[in-house]
């Protein structure tokens, strides 16, 4: 019993060290939010797109689709762009913006400059939208399905490994279970 | 004896005022710099302290190691102006709480709610007290015990065994 109790402070050593090498590789971004499985906030905001248009919650899609936070200042969201128009043109998936805390003229413009993937951008300026999402930067990526309930958060930009790996797989979950 | 028991006494003292902050915590501590200047105007003084505490103790989602008040982050700033309009609103601690736990988690919170995932963080350093106090008194228990072993007097038998010894190592030289 003795000569185990020698052996404690290794013990303690390796404990701590399993502990950090993992915290190594823990991405201290991804928060975990706490908005899956919740219905989406209620809104009624205009459209970068529409003009006057007031567009609340009934106006989504009744399918899954995609709700993609971004900003024109946002670059990330310039790199992920081309991805999300390839899945609209091909109509992989519904896809509506959040123009979150830009100006409706750089927004129209980035639009008019790098193609809209978007079914309609909804203009969240002063960001009210966003924190009733838990947004905290973009671009964030919401999977909903078709009765609004968010099911799925993706932060920060989409590449084609977050695109095959998480964000269809996701989609394809939520189809098959409104499927059945 | 007595004075090993004071020892004791005096070291446990110590550990207990040392770790008092950890098991106290108020406030976050961080003494964050006043990064922005919000022009937001309070009704009284109430209001005013309310506001300061609990953007003190709400963590920036987006920076992430500062508190709402020393970050000039676009989400930060969007979270203090929903305080401020909240706590004009009329509205309690409990439900600006409530409000950001709905949203951002239990990651904003700067002081932990009290959960069972929280136990560990809230009554560790109590745990590790504790256990610093119980090994410090095995330690000097021990010590103690071995002063008393030293003061064995030795009997009759024992001396004459000893003195035996004592002499084959005379005879020896």
């Amino acid at each position: 019993m003795s000569r185990l109790k020698l052996f404690i402070p290794v013990f303690v050593f390796l404990a701590m060290a399993v502990m950090l090498w993992r915290g190594l590789y823990l991405d201290p971004r991804t928060l975990p939010s706490v908005l899956i499985d919740k219905p989406l906030p209620e809104f009624a905001l205009p459209t970068v797109e529409l003009g006057d248009r007031v567009m609340g919650k009934a106006d989504l899609p009744d399918e899954p689709f995609l709700l993609n936070v971004w900003g024109s200042y946002c670059l990330p969201c310039l790199q992920e762009n081309p991805i999300l128009m390839a899945a609209a043109e091909k109509n992989v998936v519904p896809i509506v913006g959040v123009n979150y805390k830009d100006k409706l003229n750089l927004a129209q413009a980035w639009l008019d400059d790098n193609g809209s993937p978007f079914e309609f951008s909804i203009l969240d300026e002063n960001g009210r939208l966003g924190i009733d999402l838990g947004v905290y930067g973009a671009p964030e990526t919401f999977v909903v399905d078709g009765q609004g309930v968010i099911r799925y958060k993706h932060i920060g930009v989409i590449d084609y490994k977050a695109w095959d790996e998480e964000i269809m797989p996701a989609v394809e979950q939520v189809r098959a279970e409104a499927g059945q | 004896m007595m004075s090993g028991m004071w020892k004791t006494g005096a070291l446990f003292l110590a550990l207990v005022l040392w770790s008092a902050p950890a098991l106290m915590p108020e406030g976050t501590g961080s003494g964050a710099a006043y990064a922005a200047v919000d022009t937001f105007e309070f009704e009284t003084d109430e209001q005013q302290r309310r506001f300061r505490r609990m953007s003190d103790e709400f963590r920036c989602p987006m920076c992430q190691n500062t508190s709402l008040t020393g970050s000039n982050g676009g989400v930060a700033e969007d979270l203090r102006r929903e305080i401020y309009l909240m706590i004009m609103d009329g509205k309690t601690d409990e439900e600006i709480e409530q409000f950001m736990f709905e949203r951002y988690g239990d990651f904003v919170f700067y002081r932990p709610r009290l959960m069972w995932q929280t136990l560990l963080l809230w009554f560790g350093p109590l745990l590790f007290l504790l256990l610093g106090g119980w090994i410090i008194v095995g330690i000097v228990r021990r010590a103690q015990q071995n002063k008393v072993q030293e003061q064995v007097v030795l009997n009759e038998e024992e001396q004459a065994r000893l003195r035996k010894l004592l002499d084959t190592v005379k005879d020896s030289d």
